[in-house]
């Protein structure tokens, strides 16, 4: 194989490999969308903020530090001890939980029978104090994300860390893969396994469907709304735990992680809003399409460099393939057609 | 059948030449067939009825007349020509508007702009002449309004004028339609179950206003009903519809006493 | 009481359409005028204009713009950040290569190629709706964004990547570049706002406003009656663009002077606008003034109450801020979709029956 072909199969490799992790935060975006016609935009930021728990929770810091020295001029700012990671994940997963009531109980409860855009906007709103508040809980810097299930069994750090500099030769040939890619994909398999076994499978998962189906015909046998919409956000809230923890390894637990889901909307648009295949179709799709894009054109690689775009293609190259996609399948690629009625 | 001669009914109207003719339609969803080989003409001055149960395709027949759904077979002539295929907003061009079974108005803006919006076809002033309201489009929006303004008074809602329409109750929303519709001037009149949801006195008025319109304005109306005392107290002739077929067609007297009605309509709803 | 509409009758239908129908709105309209106009030109220095004047006008504006598109037409756009941008460069180059043009004509040029760009982008929004939509204009964003940065031939091949406004006068007077004076930038923006504003009021109140609110309200009715969802969205985004155009080369040749465009037009501009009239009011445009008046003064008042008065860092601040501004989204959308608009109209009722409470 000349070099060539193999760094381009690279760049194809690693893009199927960021196209998992964008897949993963689709799914969350799905999931609330199938249940309550919720478009959320906050589900990055939901990634985020559970990311930043996690590690806040592990490293003992303390809540709102800043804002209690700051107002009561003290200078408190850890705990001083550590928590075990699975023990900590737990504890993120309450708090994920009670997020979702919190957003259930103050946000949508008020906000049932609104046209789509309107709740639209208000999970904008909602991105933006969400963000705003998990700054102000665990402070702006950007941390590492060290995941740990026993001694010396952790989560591969991603390359852009430069801490753990482990790739996985593949055949031998110099084709190198991420080793948190690979363990990324494993868990996402996992996950949409987990997910669609307890979509098909449990007495809620079954509850939530028919939700997702008809709000007044799920009421009227007896299924309680308000327990399938908490449900479905704890659901999605653990989903973007998974893909905060999963990002935070890859490149530090920032603010940019928050960016993440404004790439998983072309994802959405891709493979329809309803569609759990869809979503990860569509996030391997813009992964691989983006990746190839910027190597291609965007660096001028292919073709004798015929088109040289000057890079940073990534930036914008989902959204337009999403939007020239739209205007010839306006429903996506696995959604259903839409009826128009008088 | 197109060249019809006019004619004066016993009350004194006239009724003119077919001024639309549906010739064999047939439209599908997918495998279902909505509408099978219909058709039927409305003439000028006239006031046509669909009647039919449930599901027998009338709201679809209508919608076909207003452009929404296109046929897979069959042709619409309208004033004597062949209707090539068009959008919507061009059969209202032509001067077809209609309402809606389900009340389709823009519920927030005033009923004064509803109303003005139906006069979409009399005023074409440009964008310039709009952003700075002087010139054609002053002129035109104060000749509009006084036509306007006479829609109004003859339906009897000017003291909700300039309250937002998602604030009215459903009677009165019903009427501001009729309204909106009236108001572009139509050559033929469409309306999607105008009493449906009424009580009698809604009823009462609405009936009044219909032949008012027909009587005074010389509108020509298609319209779908379910009330079948309405229906053969307002209509000159109906169209009566089945399984998206026609099983009759003719005057309210004949419609009555035909057999084929009387089986699959009128003898199970009036028994 | 203070309020009263009693008594003021109309003899004409060209009255009744006016965009003040009630006399003491009327007078009161015209006294703000006379004071920004004549009064407050004459009391400003150069940090008021900067922090608060300018900034608002030039919101406003934008606001306007965008409260069309979404406010009347239903459009929801993700882009205005890379609309603004799309004025700011169009006004560079056209300063940049005509110098002998009065500024004031490229200021409005700018804003007619911002709504050229602005149709092409919305030219999707005939097959996709909603928030489809928004993500789409997202596109839009952040193509835009990239292409002023990565291509030389926008920025005039600087080597910053920069561009920087050159000095241009109106009437002799200097009002872009370094030497200005405050009241002459405020003068020649609070122009731009009131022609924006009187032009926007004139639309939405005739027949293209009509057809606006039509397709936003219910879009099958609307093209049944008539509407030709083609034209009528197009025409949205056409002037919508205008007005952001316009307000985007202001940003960039009066307000900042030099721009980077990442940073000054990015995703979170487009989030500012939109929030901008969500709290104002969608669909009034006196609540884009509202909303860009409130998102304006927030910061300033908060970074005097929390830094200078409590101390409190500077950062801390700032997530402050984004969780108050998140908030009142949430809170505005649940209590009063209508905005600041709306209370102050529920004011106004309020006051006409003062001192009875019904």
């Amino acid at each position: 194989m000349s070099e060539q072909i193999v760094y381009a199969l690279e760049v194809f490799a690693n893009g199927l490999m960021s196209g998992v992790l964008y897949a993963l935060v689709a799914l969350g975006f799905v999931l609330i969308y199938k249940a309550s016609g919720i478009f959320n935009f906050a589900q990055g930021v939901m990634a985020l903020f559970a990311a930043m728990t996690l590690v806040g929770i592990q490293n003992g810091q303390v809540p709102f530090a800043h804002l209690i020295n700051a107002v009561l001029g003290t200078h408190i700012h850890h705990f001083g001890w550590h928590i075990h990671s699975v023990l900590a994940l737990i504890f993120t997963v309450g708090v994920m939980i009670l997020l979702a009531v919190a957003i259930q109980r103050f946000v949508f409860r008020h906000l049932v029978g609104q046209e789509p855009i309107i709740l639209f906007m208000a999970t904008i709103g909602l991105a933006y104090f969400l963000e705003g508040f998990s700054d102000l809980m665990w402070n702006s810097e950007i941390k590492t994300l060290k995941f740990c299930v026993a001694e010396g069994t952790c989560l591969p750090q991603g390359m852009n860390m430069a801490i753990d500099e482990a790739a996985y030769n593949a055949f031998g040939t110099g084709f190198f893969i991420d080793n948190l890619d690979i363990s990324a994909a494993i868990v996402a398999v996992m996950l949409v396994i987990a997910l669609v076994a307890f979509s098909q499978y449990t007495k809620q998962g079954r509850a939530m469907r028919a939700v997702a189906d008809d709000h007044q015909a799920a009421l009227s046998v007896g299924i309680s709304l308000n327990f399938i919409w908490i449900l479905v956000w704890s659901v999605a809230g653990f989903v973007a735990l998974v893909a905060g923890i999963m990002w935070g390894a890859k490149s530090g637990v920032q603010f940019s992680l928050s960016l993440i889901a404004l790439k998983a909307l072309p994802v959405l648009m891709l493979g329809g809003f309803t569609s759990i295949p869809g979503a990860i179709v569509g996030g391997l799709i813009i992964g691989v399409g983006e990746k190839m894009f910027e190597y291609c054109f965007g660096t001028g690689q292919c073709f004798g460099g015929i088109i040289n775009l000057g890079g940073a293609t990534e930036n914008w190259f989902a959204y337009v393939l999403a939007l020239v996609f739209l205007v010839f399948r306006p429903q996506g690629l696995f959604g259903e057609k839409i009826i128009e009625r008088v | 059948m197109s060249t019809q001669e006019s004619y004066v009914t016993e009350d004194g109207r006239t009724i003119g030449p077919t001024v639309m003719e549906m010739k064999n339609i047939t439209l599908r969803f997918g495998g279902v067939k909505a509408i099978t080989d219909i058709s039927f003409d409305i003439r000028e001055g006239e006031i046509r009825a669909i009647i039919g149960p449930n599901g027998a395709g009338k709201s679809s027949m209508l919608n076909v007349i207003s452009g929404f759904y296109v046929p897979q077979e069959g042709e619409v002539w309208y004033k004597g020509k062949k209707r090539p295929p068009m959008k919507p907003y061009q059969v209202a061009e032509q001067g077809i508007a209609r309402t809606f079974q389900n009340i389709a108005l823009f519920e927030g803006m005033t009923v004064l702009d509803n109303v003005m919006t139906g006069r979409i076809r009399q005023m074409n002033a440009g964008l310039l002449s709009q952003a700075i309201w002087k010139g054609k489009a002053e002129k035109e929006e104060i000749a509009n309004r006084e036509a306007v303004e006479k829609i109004i008074d003859f339906l009897e809602i000017q003291a909700i004028r300039k309250t937002p329409v998602g604030r009215l109750p459903y009677g009165l929303k019903k009427r501001v339609e009729l309204a909106r519709a009236l108001a572009a001037e139509p050559s033929i009149l469409l309306l999607d179950e105008p009493m449906a949801g009424m009580n009698v006195e809604e009823k009462e008025d609405m009936s009044r206003f219909i032949l008012d319109m027909n009587d005074e304005f010389g509108t020509t109306i298609a319209l779908i009903e379910h009330d079948m005392g309405v229906v053969m107290d307002l209509s000159d002739r109906v169209v009566v519809m089945d399984y998206g077929k026609k099983i009759g067609d003719g005057t309210p007297d004949e419609v009555r006493s035909n057999q084929a009605v009387i089986d699959a309509y009128l003898g199970v709803a009036h028994d | 009481m203070f309020y009263r509409e009693a008594g003021d009758f109309k003899t004409s239908y060209s009255k009744d359409n006016q965009t003040f129908p009630i006399k003491i709105d009327r007078v009161g309209y015209y006294l703000v005028l006379l004071v920004a106009f004549l009064v407050v030109p004459f009391m400003l220095n150069d940090y008021w204009v900067n922090a608060i004047f300018l900034p608002f006008l030039i919101y406003s504006i934008a606001a306007i713009g965008l409260n069309i598109l979404v406010g009347y037409c239903g459009q929801v756009s993700l882009g205005t950040g890379g609309f603004m941008a799309v004025g700011a460069y169009a006004c560079y180059k056209l300063m940049t290569t005509f110098p002998d043009i009065n500024i004031f004509f490229h200021v409005i040029i700018a804003g007619g190629i911002t709504g050229l760009v602005c149709v092409v982008f919305g030219l999707p929004s005939l097959r996709i709706k909603g928030f489809y939509l928004a993500v789409a204009t997202l596109a839009a964003q952040f193509f835009l964004v990239w292409l002023f940065n990565r291509v030389p031939w926008f920025y005039n091949y600087s080597a910053s990547g920069q561009i920087n406004a050159p000095e241009r006068t109106v009437f002799g007077i200097e009002v872009t570049g370094a030497n200005t004076e405050a009241w002459a930038t405020y003068l020649f923006c609070l122009v731009f706002v009131v022609a924006s504003a009187w032009i926007a009021r004139n639309l939405t109140r005739g027949m293209t406003g009509r057809k606006w609110m039509a397709i936003r309200d219910m879009d099958i009715a609307a093209e049944i009656i008539g509407v030709n969802p083609l034209k009528a969205k197009i025409s949205a985004f056409a002037v919508s663009g205008f007005f952001v155009g316009i307000s985007g080369a202001l940003f960039f040749a009066v307000y900042l002077g030099a721009v980077e465009v990442g940073e000054a037009f990015g995703i979170t501009k487009s989030f500012l606008v939109l929030f901008m009239i969500i709290i104002g009011g969608l669909g009034s445009i006196f609540g884009s003034f509202a909303g860009a008046a409130f998102l304006v003064l927030l910061p300033v008042v908060l970074k005097v109450v929390g830094v200078d008065m409590l101390g409190w860092p500077t950062d801390m601040v700032a997530h402050l801020q984004l969780v108050i501004v998140g908030g009142l989204i949430i809170l505005f959308l649940i209590l009063e979709p209508h905005g600041l608009a709306q209370l102050w109209r529920v004011t106004k009722q309020k006051l006409r029956l003062w001192p009875f409470p019904h």
